[in-house]
Protein backbone atom coordinates (compact mmCIF):
# COMPACT_ATOMS: atom_id res chain seq x y z
CA UNK A 1 0.00 0.00 0.00
CA UNK A 2 1.22 3.16 -0.80
CA UNK A 3 0.73 7.21 -0.94
CA UNK A 4 -0.22 9.65 -3.72
CA UNK A 5 -0.43 13.04 -4.24
CA UNK A 6 -1.42 15.16 -6.67
CA UNK A 7 -0.71 18.45 -6.54
CA UNK A 8 -3.46 21.13 -7.26
CA UNK A 9 -3.47 23.56 -9.84
CA UNK A 10 -6.02 26.26 -10.81
CA UNK A 11 -8.08 24.16 -12.76
CA UNK A 12 -7.56 21.25 -10.59
CA UNK A 13 -7.44 20.25 -6.90
CA UNK A 14 -4.99 18.84 -4.69
CA UNK A 15 -5.65 14.90 -4.17
CA UNK A 16 -3.89 13.00 -1.25
CA UNK A 17 -4.50 9.59 -0.71
CA UNK A 18 -2.66 7.10 2.21
CA UNK A 19 -4.12 4.01 1.48
CA UNK A 20 -1.91 3.04 4.44
CA UNK A 21 -3.87 5.04 6.75
CA UNK A 22 -7.20 4.84 5.23
CA UNK A 23 -7.16 8.65 4.26
CA UNK A 24 -8.94 10.32 1.29
CA UNK A 25 -8.69 13.74 0.63
CA UNK A 26 -9.53 15.95 -2.31
CA UNK A 27 -9.33 19.61 -2.08
CA UNK A 28 -9.42 22.99 -3.88
CA UNK A 29 -10.56 23.60 -7.64
CA UNK A 30 -12.15 21.05 -9.81
CA UNK A 31 -12.88 22.95 -13.13
CA UNK A 32 -10.76 21.46 -15.78
CA UNK A 33 -12.05 20.75 -19.39
CA UNK A 34 -11.64 17.50 -19.57
CA UNK A 35 -12.36 15.89 -15.88
CA UNK A 36 -12.43 12.32 -17.26
CA UNK A 37 -8.81 12.33 -18.27
CA UNK A 38 -8.25 14.07 -14.54
CA UNK A 39 -10.17 11.77 -12.56
CA UNK A 40 -8.68 8.56 -14.07
CA UNK A 41 -5.85 7.58 -12.05
CA UNK A 42 -7.95 8.91 -8.79
CA UNK A 43 -10.70 5.72 -9.58
CA UNK A 44 -8.09 3.25 -10.63
CA UNK A 45 -6.20 3.54 -7.10
CA UNK A 46 -9.65 3.19 -5.51
CA UNK A 47 -10.08 -0.24 -7.34
CA UNK A 48 -6.68 -1.35 -6.47
CA UNK A 49 -7.87 -0.10 -2.48
CA UNK A 50 -10.82 -1.65 -3.26
CA UNK A 51 -9.60 -5.16 -2.96
CA UNK A 52 -7.40 -4.74 0.26
CA UNK A 53 -9.50 -1.88 2.46
CA UNK A 54 -8.44 -0.82 5.63
CA UNK A 55 -11.29 -1.25 8.20
CA UNK A 56 -12.18 1.99 8.28
CA UNK A 57 -11.51 5.01 5.87
CA UNK A 58 -11.99 8.76 5.90
CA UNK A 59 -12.25 10.92 3.09
CA UNK A 60 -12.44 14.77 3.57
CA UNK A 61 -13.91 16.27 0.04
CA UNK A 62 -13.21 20.35 0.71
CA UNK A 63 -13.62 22.05 -2.59
CA UNK A 64 -14.08 25.55 -3.40
CA UNK A 65 -15.71 25.47 -6.98
CA UNK A 66 -16.44 22.21 -9.12
CA UNK A 67 -17.57 21.82 -12.61
CA UNK A 68 -20.46 19.81 -13.91
CA UNK A 69 -17.92 17.76 -15.48
CA UNK A 70 -16.47 17.13 -12.75
CA UNK A 71 -19.38 16.05 -10.68
CA UNK A 72 -20.08 12.85 -12.93
CA UNK A 73 -16.28 12.07 -11.86
CA UNK A 74 -16.85 13.24 -8.18
CA UNK A 75 -19.98 11.00 -8.25
CA UNK A 76 -18.03 7.78 -9.36
CA UNK A 77 -15.45 8.42 -6.66
CA UNK A 78 -17.95 8.02 -4.36
CA UNK A 79 -19.65 4.77 -6.34
CA UNK A 80 -16.18 3.39 -6.07
CA UNK A 81 -16.18 3.89 -1.76
CA UNK A 82 -20.15 2.70 -1.76
CA UNK A 83 -18.78 -0.40 -3.14
CA UNK A 84 -15.73 -0.57 -0.30
CA UNK A 85 -19.01 0.64 2.22
CA UNK A 86 -20.49 -2.44 1.05
CA UNK A 87 -17.91 -4.95 1.48
CA UNK A 88 -17.43 -3.45 5.27
CA UNK A 89 -14.78 -0.99 5.36
CA UNK A 90 -16.23 1.84 7.55
CA UNK A 91 -16.03 4.65 5.33
CA UNK A 92 -17.51 8.63 6.25
CA UNK A 93 -17.57 11.58 3.87
CA UNK A 94 -16.98 14.51 5.30
CA UNK A 95 -18.44 17.14 2.99
CA UNK A 96 -17.07 20.69 3.79
CA UNK A 97 -18.39 23.89 2.94
CA UNK A 98 -18.01 27.54 3.23
CA UNK A 99 -20.79 29.45 5.61
CA UNK A 100 -23.08 30.84 3.37
CA UNK A 101 -22.10 28.84 0.60
CA UNK A 102 -25.58 27.06 0.04
CA UNK A 103 -24.87 25.66 -3.60
CA UNK A 104 -22.20 23.57 -1.98
CA UNK A 105 -24.29 22.78 0.52
CA UNK A 106 -26.66 21.72 -1.33
CA UNK A 107 -24.00 19.64 -3.62
CA UNK A 108 -23.54 17.84 -1.20
CA UNK A 109 -27.00 17.14 -0.05
CA UNK A 110 -27.16 15.78 -3.82
CA UNK A 111 -24.29 13.26 -3.41
CA UNK A 112 -25.81 12.46 -0.13
CA UNK A 113 -29.37 11.56 -1.38
CA UNK A 114 -27.92 9.03 -4.45
CA UNK A 115 -24.56 7.28 -2.47
CA UNK A 116 -25.32 4.79 0.58
CA UNK A 117 -22.29 5.87 2.56
CA UNK A 118 -22.52 8.07 5.66
CA UNK A 119 -22.22 11.89 4.79
CA UNK A 120 -21.53 14.88 7.36
CA UNK A 121 -21.54 18.09 6.18
CA UNK A 122 -18.87 20.31 8.01
CA UNK A 123 -19.31 24.17 8.21
CA UNK A 124 -16.51 26.00 7.92
CA UNK A 125 -15.84 29.70 8.19
CA UNK A 126 -14.50 31.76 5.53
CA UNK B 1 -14.23 52.67 -41.51
CA UNK B 2 -14.97 50.74 -37.82
CA UNK B 3 -16.22 53.39 -35.53
CA UNK B 4 -14.62 52.76 -32.68
CA UNK B 5 -16.46 55.10 -30.29
CA UNK B 6 -19.28 53.50 -31.14
CA UNK B 7 -18.06 49.91 -29.48
CA UNK B 8 -17.17 51.93 -26.89
CA UNK B 9 -19.95 53.40 -25.89
CA UNK B 10 -22.44 50.73 -26.25
CA UNK B 11 -19.43 48.79 -23.69
CA UNK B 12 -19.74 51.52 -21.42
CA UNK B 13 -23.48 51.85 -21.22
CA UNK B 14 -23.76 48.04 -20.45
CA UNK B 15 -21.31 48.02 -17.95
CA UNK B 16 -19.31 45.66 -20.14
CA UNK B 17 -16.04 43.90 -17.33
CA UNK B 18 -14.73 42.01 -19.82
CA UNK B 19 -15.49 40.52 -23.07
CA UNK B 20 -13.83 38.39 -26.36
CA UNK B 21 -14.59 37.36 -29.83
CA UNK B 22 -12.77 34.60 -31.33
CA UNK B 23 -11.19 31.01 -31.01
CA UNK B 24 -12.19 29.78 -27.69
CA UNK B 25 -9.34 27.69 -26.02
CA UNK B 26 -8.32 25.81 -22.40
CA UNK B 27 -5.86 28.58 -21.91
CA UNK B 28 -7.98 31.85 -22.93
CA UNK B 29 -10.70 30.11 -20.44
CA UNK B 30 -7.95 29.87 -17.64
CA UNK B 31 -7.10 33.96 -18.00
CA UNK B 32 -10.34 35.09 -18.67
CA UNK B 33 -11.44 33.03 -15.23
CA UNK B 34 -8.28 34.66 -13.35
CA UNK B 35 -8.69 38.25 -14.27
CA UNK B 36 -12.51 37.80 -13.21
CA UNK B 37 -11.50 36.92 -10.28
CA UNK B 38 -9.47 39.60 -9.52
CA UNK B 39 -12.22 41.52 -10.49
CA UNK B 40 -15.06 40.45 -8.29
CA UNK B 41 -12.37 40.50 -5.68
CA UNK B 42 -11.54 44.47 -6.25
CA UNK B 43 -15.71 45.22 -6.22
CA UNK B 44 -15.24 43.44 -2.61
CA UNK B 45 -18.01 40.96 -4.16
CA UNK B 46 -20.03 39.05 -0.77
CA UNK B 47 -18.20 35.69 -1.31
CA UNK B 48 -22.16 34.26 -1.99
CA UNK B 49 -22.08 36.07 -5.17
CA UNK B 50 -18.41 36.07 -6.14
CA UNK B 51 -18.62 32.25 -5.97
CA UNK B 52 -22.02 31.66 -7.85
CA UNK B 53 -20.69 34.43 -10.72
CA UNK B 54 -17.31 32.42 -10.52
CA UNK B 55 -19.22 28.62 -10.97
CA UNK B 56 -21.96 29.99 -13.29
CA UNK B 57 -19.48 31.89 -15.86
CA UNK B 58 -17.30 28.38 -15.85
CA UNK B 59 -19.85 26.61 -17.27
CA UNK B 60 -21.42 29.22 -19.43
CA UNK B 61 -17.28 29.35 -20.92
CA UNK B 62 -16.96 25.29 -20.77
CA UNK B 63 -20.24 25.39 -22.86
CA UNK B 64 -18.74 27.49 -25.70
CA UNK B 65 -15.05 25.49 -25.01
CA UNK B 66 -17.15 22.40 -25.61
CA UNK B 67 -19.25 23.48 -28.50
CA UNK B 68 -16.05 24.38 -30.68
CA UNK B 69 -15.48 20.56 -30.49
CA UNK B 70 -18.40 19.85 -32.09
CA UNK B 71 -17.59 22.23 -34.51
CA UNK B 72 -14.34 21.46 -35.32
CA UNK B 73 -15.13 19.18 -37.93
CA UNK B 74 -16.44 21.95 -39.62
CA UNK B 75 -13.98 23.42 -42.99
CA UNK B 76 -15.67 26.82 -42.25
CA UNK B 77 -13.62 29.18 -40.24
CA UNK B 78 -15.87 31.22 -38.78
CA UNK B 79 -18.37 29.25 -37.49
CA UNK B 80 -16.19 28.30 -34.77
CA UNK B 81 -15.70 31.71 -33.48
CA UNK B 82 -17.78 32.54 -30.32
CA UNK B 83 -18.77 35.60 -28.41
CA UNK B 84 -18.68 36.22 -24.97
CA UNK B 85 -19.63 39.50 -22.49
CA UNK B 86 -19.78 39.43 -18.86
CA UNK B 87 -21.29 42.92 -17.04
CA UNK B 88 -23.03 44.48 -14.06
CA UNK B 89 -25.98 46.84 -14.45
CA UNK B 90 -27.99 47.63 -11.11
CA UNK B 91 -26.24 45.44 -8.93
CA UNK B 92 -27.16 42.01 -11.92
CA UNK B 93 -24.59 40.38 -13.06
CA UNK B 94 -25.17 39.99 -16.66
CA UNK B 95 -23.05 36.92 -18.57
CA UNK B 96 -23.67 36.82 -22.79
CA UNK B 97 -22.18 34.22 -24.98
CA UNK B 98 -23.17 33.49 -28.75
CA UNK B 99 -22.07 30.77 -31.06
CA UNK B 100 -23.07 29.46 -34.44
CA UNK B 101 -24.66 26.35 -34.47
CA UNK B 102 -25.80 23.98 -37.04
CA UNK B 103 -29.31 24.57 -38.91
CA UNK B 104 -30.30 21.01 -37.39
CA UNK B 105 -29.17 21.36 -34.18
CA UNK B 106 -31.28 24.49 -33.38
CA UNK B 107 -34.68 22.49 -32.61
CA UNK B 108 -32.89 19.80 -30.41
CA UNK B 109 -31.14 22.89 -28.23
CA UNK B 110 -34.18 24.57 -28.29
CA UNK B 111 -36.45 21.96 -26.51
CA UNK B 112 -34.17 21.13 -24.25
CA UNK B 113 -33.90 25.11 -23.17
CA UNK B 114 -38.12 25.02 -22.92
CA UNK B 115 -38.23 21.71 -20.93
CA UNK B 116 -35.50 23.00 -18.67
CA UNK B 117 -37.58 26.55 -18.10
CA UNK B 118 -40.58 25.07 -17.12
CA UNK B 119 -39.00 23.05 -14.06
CA UNK B 120 -39.75 24.81 -10.56
CA UNK B 121 -36.58 24.83 -8.16
CA UNK B 122 -37.32 21.80 -6.73
CA UNK B 123 -37.74 19.77 -9.93
CA UNK B 124 -34.69 21.17 -11.46
CA UNK B 125 -32.74 19.26 -7.97
CA UNK B 126 -34.72 16.67 -9.17
CA UNK B 127 -33.88 16.89 -12.76
CA UNK B 128 -30.41 17.25 -12.12
CA UNK B 129 -29.49 14.24 -9.34
CA UNK B 130 -31.58 11.90 -12.09
CA UNK B 131 -28.94 12.98 -15.16
CA UNK B 132 -25.90 12.97 -12.81
CA UNK B 133 -26.85 9.38 -11.39
CA UNK B 134 -27.82 7.70 -14.82
CA UNK B 135 -24.69 6.27 -15.38
CA UNK B 136 -24.03 7.80 -19.19
CA UNK B 137 -21.19 9.51 -19.56
CA UNK B 138 -20.19 12.20 -22.64
CA UNK B 139 -16.65 12.13 -23.74
CA UNK B 140 -17.16 15.50 -22.10
CA UNK B 141 -18.04 14.05 -18.68
CA UNK B 142 -20.70 16.76 -18.00
CA UNK B 143 -23.56 14.93 -20.25
CA UNK B 144 -25.31 17.73 -20.48
CA UNK B 145 -25.65 19.05 -16.73
CA UNK B 146 -24.51 22.29 -17.83
CA UNK B 147 -27.39 23.94 -18.81
CA UNK B 148 -29.21 22.45 -15.79
CA UNK B 149 -26.91 23.85 -13.43
CA UNK B 150 -27.04 27.28 -14.93
CA UNK B 151 -30.38 27.15 -14.09
CA UNK B 152 -30.21 26.06 -10.90
CA UNK B 153 -27.68 28.08 -9.35
CA UNK B 154 -29.22 31.32 -10.84
CA UNK B 155 -33.19 30.32 -9.78
CA UNK B 156 -33.83 32.19 -13.14
CA UNK B 157 -35.19 31.23 -16.94
CA UNK B 158 -32.64 30.72 -19.37
CA UNK B 159 -32.80 33.72 -21.58
CA UNK B 160 -32.08 32.48 -25.21
CA UNK B 161 -32.69 33.44 -28.53
CA UNK B 162 -31.45 31.59 -32.02
CA UNK B 163 -31.04 33.87 -34.87
CA UNK B 164 -31.05 32.18 -39.03
CA UNK B 165 -27.76 33.14 -40.60
CA UNK B 166 -28.02 31.19 -43.42
CA UNK B 167 -29.75 27.65 -44.65
CA UNK B 168 -26.63 26.48 -42.80
CA UNK B 169 -26.16 27.98 -39.59
CA UNK B 170 -27.79 29.83 -36.59
CA UNK B 171 -26.57 31.81 -34.05
CA UNK B 172 -27.15 30.60 -30.63
CA UNK B 173 -27.10 33.88 -27.47
CA UNK B 174 -27.45 32.89 -23.77
CA UNK B 175 -28.60 35.95 -21.97
CA UNK B 176 -27.97 34.84 -17.68
CA UNK B 177 -28.65 37.06 -15.16
CA UNK B 178 -27.16 36.72 -11.45
CA UNK B 179 -29.45 38.87 -9.11
CA UNK B 180 -27.47 39.91 -5.62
Amino acid sequence: METISIEGTPKTPTINFDMEKGFLEIKGRSIPENSIEFYKPLVDWLDKYASKPKTSTNVNIQLEYFNTSSSKCILDVFKKLEFIHKNGSEIVINWYYEEDDEDMLEAGEDYQAIINVPFKMVEVQE
Amino acid sequence: MLDIYDFYDKMERNNIMLSFKGDITSELLTSILQIMESKLDNLQEEPKIKKKVYNVLVECLQNLYHHMDDMMLDANDRVRSAIFMIGKVDGQYNIITGNYIKADGVTPLKSRLDEINLLSKEELKEYYKAILNNGEMSVKGGGGLGMIDIARKTGQKLNYNFMAVDDKYSFFSLNIKIAQ
